[in-house]
């Protein structure tokens, strides 16, 4: 009887393992799929159009109210020790260096992570990939590589975008609403931003994001069971396994960086 | 069947009484978790012949395509196709085998991404150095071959089910395939379309020499079309002439048989002629 939790604990673990080795496996075949022609230029733009154009919205909308709200919560604790003009810093240092990377990355792996593992999944139902194969065609070659570089492609962009909704978003309550001096608000924020350090931090960020995100989406919707349970389960596992991937990574990536 | 009548593939069966198998299956076996699929499964098609691969739900007719097209590999056993044993080929080398063959699938497997021009284009634009123009005459030939030559710019979501076998066809035959897998291609469709798809895959291998192997339920389409039939029961395969399963005293076909086409009386009408073949073509 007490050997049961520990077979379970040790299945478990192998079976951690084996998934890990076969998507390590499978992002090797992304990489060399994208390394040898054809470069699949035409989807490659579709699959940047539905991951990115597509997100604008969502992630301009989000970098905008978190800006605010960063400049609300900010400032109603700086200012009791009369500090409110290091609002700027606060909330420039915040979105570029954790929230913008980090947020964009969840948010774009919440619409279009969990999208692109639908659709993998759904051809893998209704036999489009075998479909693929039958006509001698690498499914990953065709249909998963340019998806997967797609999030990579888009995730830096849409996080600088993000940054940028934010500092406005944070600009504006603090100088309209607030009452801060719009002036001493972006000096002591260019003054404590850091483009070698804080924006190169950010923008590594996104890409191991974009990264992971691509690789999960794409290897959840691929290794997906045909059945329209398992197109549910591959969009789930994709938007929990990799938002967790993501804010795991984020701390080994502030770890290594020095913070 | 007079000699007239007689299909190409039905000939070369009958020549010397050899019979040269385009697929061969010999000792395969399958198992899937607890369930045994192909106990030990030998049987072959001959070339240039339609084989109709008869069933119950679960006897594992769909899996016996996928075999035959690499999709699915064997527990053990030995599958020649097209001269080539494949069971230890690797993906690369199966995309060589697959150059051979065409497959249609039950639900059409057409990318709903792409319209049905660009669907039964990308064979030809993946494998051929032909230009545009020589795409575009030759995709429009098949669709006109299936019928389809006013639906070129539709995507699959916008055609019927019928439309959606044939859009899958034409693809499939697009390079000009040597064997051509079609699984369960009447399934969900009303008479007309039953009748319209048959007389397709009938013309197929009279005019193109395809072999051609089909899964089926339908008992009539079967008994019309085959040169040869393959009843799928218990993990092996039981495998003659129409008439010869027809006339089969195997308790297992017979039921089948029977509860398939709704009674003895029913088989005993059926014109087991082609129906192409009847218009005196």
């Amino acid at each position: 009887m007490r050997i049961a939790p520990i077979e379970l604990l040790g299945f478990r673990s192998l079976l951690l393992l084996e998934h890990l080795g076969h998507a390590a496996f499978f992002g090797m075949r992304i990489v060399f799929s994208l390394l040898a022609p054809p470069l699949r230029f035409r989807r490659l733009v579709i699959d940047v159009f539905d991951a990115g154009v597509l997100s604008l919205p969502v992630v301009c909308l989000s970098g905008f109210v978190v800006g605010g709200t960063l400049s609300l919560l900010g400032y109603t604790t700086l200012v009791r020790f009369g500090a409110e003009q290091a609002l700027g810093p606060l909330v420039g240092l915040a979105v570029i260096r954790e929230l913008g990377p980090v947020l964009t990355a969840l948010l774009v792996t919440g619409r279009a992570g969990s999208a692109i593992a639908a659709e993998i999944a759904t051809m893998v139902t209704t036999e489009q990939l075998d479909g693929l194969r039958m006509m001698s065609v690498d499914p990953i070659e065709f249909v998963v590589s340019p998806k997967a570089l797609a999030l990579v492609l888009v995730m830096p962009l849409l996080t600088g975008l993000f940054i940028l909704f934010s500092l406005l978003g944070g600009y504006m309550i603090a100088v309209g609403l607030l009452g801060v001096d719009g002036a001493s608000f972006t000096t002591t924020m260019e003054s404590a931003v850091e483009f070698s350090r804080d924006v190169a931090q950010s923008f590594t960020k996104a890409l191991v994001f974009g990264c992971l995100a691509g690789l999960i989406a794409t290897y959840r919707g691929y290794i997906s069971e045909p059945t329209a349970a398992g197109v549910s389960a591959s969009t789930t596992s994709t938007v929990v396994i990799a938002s967790v991937a993501i804010l795991v990574f984020d701390f080994f990536v502030n770890g290594m960086w020095g913070v | 069947m007079t000699p007239a009548q007689t299909s190409r593939g039905a000939e070369a069966m009958d020549e010397g009484g050899q019979q040269d198998f385009r697929v061969a299956f010999d000792g395969v076996r399958l198992q899937r978790g607890k369930r045994v699929v192909f106990r030990r499964l030998s049987c072959g098609f001959p070339r240039g012949s339609i084989s109709v691969v008869l069933g119950g739900s679960g006897s594992g007719k769909s899996t016996l395509l996928r075999m035959i097209g690499g999709l699915q590999r064997p527990d053990g056993g030995v599958i020649r196709v097209a001269d080539r044993e494949i069971t230890q080929l690797s993906e690369r080398e199966l995309f060589k085998v697959r150059d051979r063959i065409g497959m249609l699938f039950q639900g059409g497997a057409l990318l709903d991404s792409m319209t049905v021009f660009e669907n039964a284009a990308l064979p030809l634009r993946e494998h051929t150095q032909l230009s545009d123009s020589d795409i575009e005459a030759e995709v429009n030939r098949r669709l006109m071959a299936v019928g389809l030559s006013d639906a070129a710019g539709l995507y699959p979501r916008e055609l019927s089910g019928g439309m959606n076998r044939r859009a899958a066809l034409a693809r499939a035959i697009v390079m000009d395939p040597e064997i051509l897998l079609v699984d369960e291609p009447f399934s969900g469709l009303d008479p007309i379309n039953v009748r319209r798809i048959e007389a397709l895959l009938v013309d197929l291998n009279r005019h193109l020499g395809l072999t051609l192997i089909v899964t089926s339920h339908h008992i009539a389409s079967s008994l019309r079309m085959a040169d040869r039939m393959v009843f799928m029961v218990d993990g092996i395969a039981i495998s003659g002439r129409p008439g010869e399963l027809l006339a089969s005293e195997d308790k297992r076909v017979v039921e089948f048989l029977e509860a398939e086409s709704d009674g003895a009386d029913e088989r005993r009408e059926l014109d087991v002629t082609p129906p192409l073949m009847r218009d005196g073509e």
